[in-house]
């Protein structure tokens, strides 16, 4: 008989105390997560409405791009401490880390957006506007998704079991958010990319966080049943459907775009604190961290015999 | 001449030295937390709460950015036969200094995004703390849970053990080390370690101590290895070690492979989207 703690699937721990450090991120991080990703998705659809020559769109995009993005860094250095802080992540560009690639990207994205944007509003350097949002609209998707990849690259179990469906969350999510954000503002009959561009993201977003929350295993999977993460889920799963269907039953009409966009935004914000609770959910239970691993090392040692 | 370090990287040319590490014995491991005390005043590291867990006599809790050496205490219902414990034969004390394991791949240096965390010329891994600008990072891509924040006011910055790098560029072994009266913590060469170690483990075995195993003492587990091993009476997570524990980077390449993907398909979407809108 041992004396240490036993979880309730029987795995041993220490005093059921967690083997890994949760995250210490404050909730200014998951914000970041979603006007990051807004920002991302709102910059392509920005550059692909100065392609097509759909300049209203356009300008809506690109404003909308630069906003999420100015808020973003002030975020950053809020959850940092101070922003001299900041600066220490541009003394190096390393790829093993996604939180160094993705400050160069943060960096390089929201200079581009906000020339952009300033050319916009100032009406000036229409060249110099075209060649600022394309750097912004190639940088965006990857604005967009590499803080999936910055969270999957940690030993957070529900987070790195969740690495190759995480990224695609954030695409879908940043999709639904620009898209119904720019939707919004934007008057008919200018608005209808973006207005599908929210529909899909929507769609998409239920179908990843589906496949997410399976994908992760059933037992890492808990952890999207507890507490906040559940709570969260269920709010982001019940906005994302409403407000895909409101945009495409309604969103024509300005208040339908309006209330479908405020949903989506919603959805998409709600689910990046799901998706954060459940990281500090599954690396505060030990059960999480030492199951998983003494089940694989059984069957590596069934496939050795 | 190119020399290389334990994780595979050419560096330090000829100022490179022999890979340094810990071998924890905690089979004579006598649960005095001389070694906390001494690495606690050598490396001037603060007060780390005054509590009583209830936990025996563990009252550290866990390595922590206030706590580079920690000693678990485990109670068992076992008997141990080289141990008297006073309390009845069928009763055992499994006492274990824990430390950062420098990793051979270490997560923490890996995803360090300002570069604070680097590996010294002895293969450790020592965070500079004037770089670090408290991130967080490393915390999370620890396997073992070793670093965390010292919390300042609008500042803190991350911290763990550097196995004393400046006592050893003097030439002297670490706080923890000189401070054991039991050679429980013993500090040199790692090959030198490793090699004694099998040796312990095999005298246990023949004294009849059967469950004596040695944990991350080979390059083909998922960390390749530490600069810091240990020998264990029990299951690692007994001791609140993970029991396999991977580096994340390990899949590094699926992890970037799949947000170049979802940022392709959101390109994809908003392509579509004024395709459709177009007509």
């Amino acid at each position: 008989m041992s004396d240490t703690a036993t979880t309730p699937e029987g795995a041993v721990s220490y005093y059921g105390k967690p083997i890994i450090k949760g995250p210490v991120w404050k909730p200014e991080i998951p914000l970041y997560f979603f006007t990051g990703g807004l920002s991302g998705a709102a910059a392509v659809l920005a550059l692909g409405a100065r392609l097509t020559g759909n300049e209203v769109l356009a300008r809506r995009a690109t404003l909308v791009n630069a906003a999420a993005i100015t808020v973003s860094p002030v975020l950053l250095i809020k959850d940092l401490g101070r922003p001299a802080l900041f600066l220490n992540m541009l003394r190096v560009f390393k790829v093993t880390s996604p939180m160094s690639v993705g400050t160069w990207i943060v960096s390089g994205s929201g200079t581009a957006s906000g020339a952009a944007a300033a050319c916009e509003v100032f009406g000036v350097l229409p060249r110099g506007k075209l060649a600022a949002q394309s750097l912004a609209g190639a940088l965006g998707p990857f604005l967009s998704t590499y803080t999936g990849a910055l969270v999957a690259d940690t030993v957070v179990p529900v987070w790195h079991e969740a690495r190759r469906t995480l990224p695609l969350v954030f695409a879908a999510g940043s999709a639904a958010s620009a898209g119904g954000a720019v939707a919004a503002l934007t008057p008919q009959p200018f608005a209808e990319p973006a207005r599908r561009l929210a529909i899909v993201g929507g769609i998409a977003e239920l179908a990843t966080v589906t496949a997410m929350e399976k994908g992760v295993g059933e037992l890492v999977g808990e952890a999207f049943e507890k507490g906040k993460a559940h709570e969260f889920g269920r709010l982001a799963k019940a906005a994302t459907l409403a407000g895909t269907i409101v945009t495409a039953l309604a969103g024509r009409r300005r208040a339908g775009a309006v209330v479908g966009g405020g949903l989506l935004m919603a959805g998409a914000l709600c689910e990046r604190f799901a998706v954060y609770h459940a990281g500090k959910i599954s690396a505060a239970d030990p059960t999480y961290t030492s199951l998983p691993q003494k089940r694989r090392l059984a069957s590596a040692q069934q496939q050795g015999q | 001449m190119s020399v290389t370090s334990p994780d595979g990287q050419t560096t330090y040319g000829l100022q490179i030295q022999p890979r340094m590490g810990f071998f924890t014995d905690t089979s004579i491991c006598i649960g005095c937390k001389a070694c906390e005390v001494a690495c606690k005043e050598w490396n001037l590291v603060p007060e780390d709460g005054l509590d009583f867990t209830g936990n025996s006599y563990d009252n550290t809790g866990e390595l922590s950015a206030n706590s580079w050496r920690h000693v678990a205490f485990i109670e068992q219902r076992m008997e141990f036969p080289v141990q008297e414990a006073g309390v009845g034969t069928d009763f055992r004390w499994l006492m274990s200094s824990d430390v950062c394991k420098h990793c051979t791949h270490a997560g923490c240096l890996d995803v360090c995004p300002t570069g604070a965390i680097f590996r010294t010329e002895f293969g450790t891994v020592v965070i500079q703390d004037d770089v670090c600008n408290g991130c967080g990072y490393c915390v999370v891509a620890c396997p073992f849970g070793v670093i965390s924040k010292r919390e300042l006011d609008d500042d803190g910055g991350m911290h763990k053990c550097t196995l004393c790098y400046d006592r050893l560029q003097d030439g002297m072994e670490p706080a923890c080390a000189k401070a054991c009266p039991t050679k429980s913590i013993q500090f040199g060469p790692l090959d030198e370690l490793l090699e004694r170690a099998q040796g312990r483990v095999e005298d246990l075995h023949e004294a009849g101590v059967d469950d004596a195993r040695l944990y991350l003492d080979g390059p083909e587990d998922g960390i390749g290895g530490a600069g810091a091993f240990f020998l264990l009476l029990d299951e690692p997570e007994v001791y609140g070690l993970p029991p396999d524990p991977v580096v994340p980077t390990k899949h590094l390449g699926e992890i970037w492979g799949s947000a170049l993907v979802a940022g392709a398909v959101l390109v994809a979407g908003v392509a579509a989207a004024f395709l459709g809108a177009g007509e």
